[in-house]
């Protein structure tokens, strides 16, 4: 378990980090909390030829008010999410899923930028993002450019990203809805089974503007229109939830992997709406 | 023969460890920490296939690599190292295919070693092994047990055909009219996942070998150093006394370090060939695909009970998948001979017939894990009880109130084949009742019962066999001793130097030992300095194995420690012109009747430096004793685990509400140290029940080799684990009557959550019966999604 050799080089600036890609992009990996690039590192998964650490570029980190909402700097910990008051108010559903990504001490040093670059399919801030509408904030020595999220997600860590692109930050535009991050995982701390994301604005036993998105179901961060539109559309959410959960199943791509069949995520996909469901009219409650 | 006697503090003292605080501290010392000067570093070529000829290895590029002095296969090993093969002689029939250290010429599981790369570093080792080339021819492979064993599949071994390695039939009564009598029937299926003991400190070893002496000097984290030491010089063809094995802190072993394994014994034959100290700590992922597996069973099973609720008959066919080879150099064959043996152990039954299995498949070889064969027993004969119990529509405890032997039954020659001489069920049971509200436990599940909640309740009994005597392997030519010594020397300011052959990987023997010595001489525990785990050093012994070192290692320190009493009395005599009969040695002084007359320093002071002053007498201040259990095969522990759940049966997942258990296992040296053994047996029995598992493809390929595929409980996933001693009298036989008692906690606690989940599913008509209870099988058993 120890990594293949490799070129360390620490960037210090925004720039010197993005000549460094412009350069050596397509055989280099990005060093920022380091807690899924080192184990694959040392299981010699990743084999870049140079590691470029970020961890000391100015600016990367800590959260900004920008015009429709705000901004997550990419070097953001996860920790720093969870108790950030501008995400609590624009965007709480980043908090509300921090407490289900690993432990402390891996949260102390994972990045928002890394885990929205990963691309695991698994992950629940890529989710986050998609049903946020957040947009990402890619640079390059060519200059900046802002990609959706849900276009971001091509396959399993396989993002829009090119190799000569840093990602500075997500915006995320501010988002008054209600929000619930629920999980089936094995153990606390485990990647998601199946974990869904869901926003929407509770009023009596009514939700509107419902989001969902599914992640850990499938290849990718995974929407669920259909289930959204049938709970948005009921005078009574919890009422229709039998035919909401029935449309997610049918809308939402399951997969097979050691963990759980893919029979056994789509069950999973439509009990996960139910207690989505329950925990936003919970998070209503004065 | 000896009786247990009385025995003072500390013995019977909760005490933490002497050693805990170091460790805490991070100044542990562990075989990584030894780097000697001018040593190599190994990285091993595993095999990536399960099943393959290896037809040519290219070392070439390898060897070329800066930093890389060696790599070395099977054909460079050969000349010094003998190959070896798992026997024993209590099962002739056991097919046990030759093994050598690295893989010659056919590949039988993924991960199995082939190369060995010595370099300057490990990473440069590891990149070499990276240039290793191996052109292999794959052959079929066959990982599931039943699989196996199904008519035309792939033969691992020409010796075994049907890749069956030993059968055993055990059948006593009349099984067949128990059941055509019986009132009711209760058949089940279970399968237990392959699991193994995940020890937080991985296996290593440092060797160094002098050529002109032929000595090799081992470090290395084992249980049983004894053993290895005479395995290394058997062989490798060097004399026993010119080898030394020594452990430095050993971080956990669990039966993982109680085997030898090739890659460690190439290890050895390296260090012989280079004349270089050869050093390899294995990493996390190939310890998971190279440490001894264990628990992977296919069980069917049936019990037979009259009209008052009285279990008649057990019938249990299990199948135990063993990986590629028999493991060395105990033979895989104990497991199922726990299995059967154990069978309705707690219960008094008429019949009984068991059919065990053992089967080849392209994995790992599976042996020895904490408990081997008993949390398969416990698990089987428990589902049944609780099956038997609801179809005679009784409480499960009262059921089992009708069933458990008493005194009066004692001993008692089971059905199983096993004769149990003291089992405590009525004070465990009396324990229990004490401990836990039951009633209450009762009246809580109905009433969240009735609010929706799907609760469960499992009680299991369990016995556990401990501080085996040397039948097993010794009448069955395995070398694995059943003895453990002790020698205490005085040293010149009175305090003692104790060494002893018990081994220690954090359970706190050494503590134990040391509060029994100090109680057996009289001497304050600060004065008892133990030594342990240096074959050089300590006599011989059998080491950590079967729950043994304080009922066997213990027992072995006291009556050292009561000779060198008796001789310090005698030699505080001569200097006080006492009758040494009037003496008492306490606290570090020498007493009479009327108080303190001499201080053991000083006794010791006078007989190491004048000893003209004794009338003509030696000292001799150093005592030895050894001990083995000659009286029986085993002592056993009894108790009982509790369980309460709560399942989701929408996630399918399990919560633990509360785990119990209460136990009783004779003379408790250290309750402190005996919690915490229990405790954490229990984290592992509940680790196989609802979370750890080696998962494999159809074609022997591991799923699960990282700690984030292979899921160990935390300590979020666990609940609080209430421990009860229940009272009883010292085990007789011996002057300690200790049984063992660190596998207790796996032997049941499986079976307990077991029983608790399929408690909860039953009134939503479901049932379990594959550990680990993973949420997939839950939603399976209750039917909500195929399984
Ligand atoms: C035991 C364990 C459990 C975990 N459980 C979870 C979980 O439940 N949910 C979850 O979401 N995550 C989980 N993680 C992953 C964790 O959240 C990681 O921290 C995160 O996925 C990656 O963030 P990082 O800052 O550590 O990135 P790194 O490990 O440093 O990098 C990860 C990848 O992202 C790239 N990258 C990093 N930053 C940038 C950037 N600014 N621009 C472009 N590319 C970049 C890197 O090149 C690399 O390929 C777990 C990790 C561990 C070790």
């Amino acid at each position: 378990m120890k990594p293949a050799p490799f070129e360390y080089r620490r960037a210090d600036t925004r720039e010197e980090a993005l000549s460094l890609l412009a350069e050596h992009g397509e055989d280099a990996e990005i060093l920022a909390g380091g807690q899924s690039l080192m184990p694959l590192l040392a299981m010699r998964l990743a084999r870049p030829a140079m590691v470029i650490d970020i961890n000391r570029i100015g600016g990367l980190a800590g959260v900004t008010e920008i015009e429709d909402g705000i901004s997550v700097g990419a070097l953001t910990r996860h920790r720093e999410v969870a108790r950030d008051a501008l995400v609590a108010r624009d965007a709480p559903v980043l908090a509300k899923a921090v407490p289900h990504i690993a432990h402390h001490g891996i949260r102390n040093r994972g990045t928002i930028g890394g885990a929205l670059s990963l691309g695991d399919p698994a992950a629940e801030f890529p989710a986050c993002a998609v049903a946020a509408g957040a947009r990402l904030v890619l640079a390059s020595a060519a200059g900046t450019r802002r990609i959706a999220a849900a276009d971001y997600y091509l396959a399993p860590f396989e993002t829009a990203r090119g190799p000569e692109d840093l990602l500075v930050a997500a915006e995320f535009p501010a988002d008054g809805r209600g929000a619930a991050v629920v999980e089936a995982a094995p153990r606390a701390g485990d990647y998601a089974i199946v974990g869904l994301v869901a926003l929407a604005r509770p009023s009596g036993a009514r939700l509107r503007d419902v989001e969902l998105v599914y992640f850990a179901a499938g290849e990718r961060p995974n929407p669920a229109p259909a289930a959204a539109a049938i709970l948005a559309a009921a005078d009574d959410a919890r009422a229709a939830l039998a035919e909401a959960a029935e449309a997610a199943r049918r809308e939402v791509e399951t997969i097979a992997t050691p963990s759980a069949s893919a029979a056994v995520r789509r069950h999973l996909v439509g009990a996960l709406l139910g207690r989505a469901v329950a925990a936003l009219f919970e998070g209503a409650r004065p | 023969m000896t009786e247990p006697v009385t025995i003072d503090a500390p013995v019977g003292v909760p005490l933490p460890t002497a050693r805990s605080a170091r460790l805490v501290n991070g100044a542990g010392r562990f075989v990584a920490d030894a780097r000697p000067a001018g040593g190599l570093e190994v990285a091993f070529v595993r095999s990536a296939h399960a099943s393959a000829r290896i037809l040519s290895i290219d070392a070439a590029a390898a060897r070329a690599m800066p930093g890389v002095a060696a790599v070395l296969t099977a054909a460079d090993l050969a000349p010094i190292l003998k190959s070896f093969r798992g026997t024993h002689g209590a099962f002739p029939d056991l097919v046990a295919p030759r093994q050598t250290a690295l893989a010659a010429d056919i590949v039988r599981w993924s991960g199995e070693p082939v190369a060995l790369v010595l370099a300057a570093s490990r990473a440069v080792a590891e990149d070499a092994a990276e240039l290793v080339e191996i052109d292999y021819d794959p052959l079929p492979a066959v990982a599931d047990p039943r699989a196996a064993v199904a008519e035309g599949a792939p033969a691992i071994h020409p010796e075994a055909p049907d890749n069956v390695a030993l059968t055993l039939i055990h059948e006593k009564g009349d099984v067949d009219a128990a059941f055509a009598q019986a009132a009711h029937v209760a058949e089940l299926a279970f399968s237990f996942g392959r699991v193994t003991g995940v020890p937080l400190e991985t296996r290593g070893i440092v060797a160094t070998y002098e050529a002109g002496e032929r000595r090799l000097t081992v470090s290395m984290s084992h249980q049983c150093p004894h053993q290895m030491n005479v395995e290394f010089a058997g062989l490798l063809g060097l004399d026993v006394e010119k080898v030394r094995v020594s452990c430095l802190d050993v971080g956990g072993g669990f039966g993982v370090k109680q085997q030898l394994y090739g890659d460690e014994l190439a290890v050895c034959a390296a260090a012989m060939l280079t004349g270089r100290p050869v050093r390899f700590i294995a990493d996390r992922l190939e310890s998971m695909v190279s440490d001894i597996h264990a628990r992977e069973h296919v069980v069917t099973g049936r019990i037979a009970v009259d009209g008052e609720g009285r279990i008649l008959a057990f019938d249990i066919d299990d199948l135990f998948a063993i990986g590629a080879y028999s493991q060395y150099p105990r033979s895989s064959a104990g497991e199922i001979r726990s299995v059967i043996g154990l069978a309705g152990a707690p219960y008094r039954f008429c019949a009984m017939r068991g059919r065990a299995r053992v089967v080849f498949q392209n994995k790992p070889p599976s042996g020895h894990y904490r408990g081997v064969g008993h949390p398969i027993g416990c698990a089987v004969t428990e589902g049944l009880v609780d099956a038997g119990a609801a179809a005679a529509g009784i409480d499960p405890l009262e059921f089992r109130r009708i069933n458990l032997l008493t005194a009066a039954d004692l001993p008692y020659a089971s059905p199983n084949g096993t004769t149990f001489p003291r089992l405590t069920f009525p004070q465990c049971l009396d324990a229990l009742e004490k401990a836990v509200d039951l009633p209450a436990v009762h009246r809580d599940v109905a009433a969240g019962r009735a609010e929706g909640r799907c609760l469960g309740l499992g009680i299991v009994a369990f016995v556990e066999q401990t501080s085996r005597g040397s039948g097993f392997y010794g009448d069955g030519g395995v070398a694995v001793s059943s003895r453990d010594s002790c020698t205490i020397r005085l040293e010149p300011t009175g305090g003692l130097r104790c060494l002893s052959s018990v081994t220690e990987q954090g359970q706190g023997s050494e503590m134990g030992v040391t509060q029994i010595v100090a109680a057996a001489v009289g001497v304050p525990l600060e004065r008892v300095e133990v030594v342990t785990g240096d074959t050089a050093a300590t006599a011989q012994g059998g080491g950590t194995w079967g729950s043994r070192c304080l009922a066997i290692g213990g027992e072995a320190a006291w009556h050292a420690g009561r000779k060198l009493r008796t001789e310090i009395l005698e030699l505080a005599g001569s200097l006080l012109q006492a009758d040494p009969a009037t003496l008492r040695l306490m606290d570090g002084a020498i007493h009479d009747a009327s108080g303190a007359r001499m201080s053991l320093a000083d006794l010791a002071v006078t007989a190491h430096y004048r000893p003209h002053a004794f009338g003509g007498r030696h000292p001799q201040l150093v005592q030895s004793a050894d001990y083995s259990p000659l009286d029986g095969p085993f002592r056993a522990g009894s108790g009982f685990q509790l369980s309460l759940v709560e399942v989701d049966v929408e996630l399918g997942s399990v919560k633990l509400l509360r785990h119990v258990v209460v136990h009783e296992a004779g003379r408790i040296v250290n309750p402190l140290l005996a919690d915490e053994q229990i405790r954490g047996a229990v984290a592992q029995g509940l680790g196989s029940a609802l979370f750890e598992e080696l998962t494999f493809d159809a074609e022997g390929q591991p799923l699960a080799t990282t700690l984030a595929d292979y899921r160990l409980p935390e300590a979020s996933d666990l609940p609080d684990i209430e421990v009860v001693h229940a009272k009883a009298p010292p085990i007789p036989g011996s002057a300690l009557g200790a049984a063992g008692l660190g596998e207790a906690g796996t032997v049941g606690a499986a079976a307990a959550v077991f029983n608790a989940v399929n408690d909860a599913l039953a009134p939503y008509g479901g049932r379990v019966s594959a550990m680990p209870l993973t949420m997939g099988r839950i939603l399976a058993g209750l039917g909500r999604v195929k399984g």
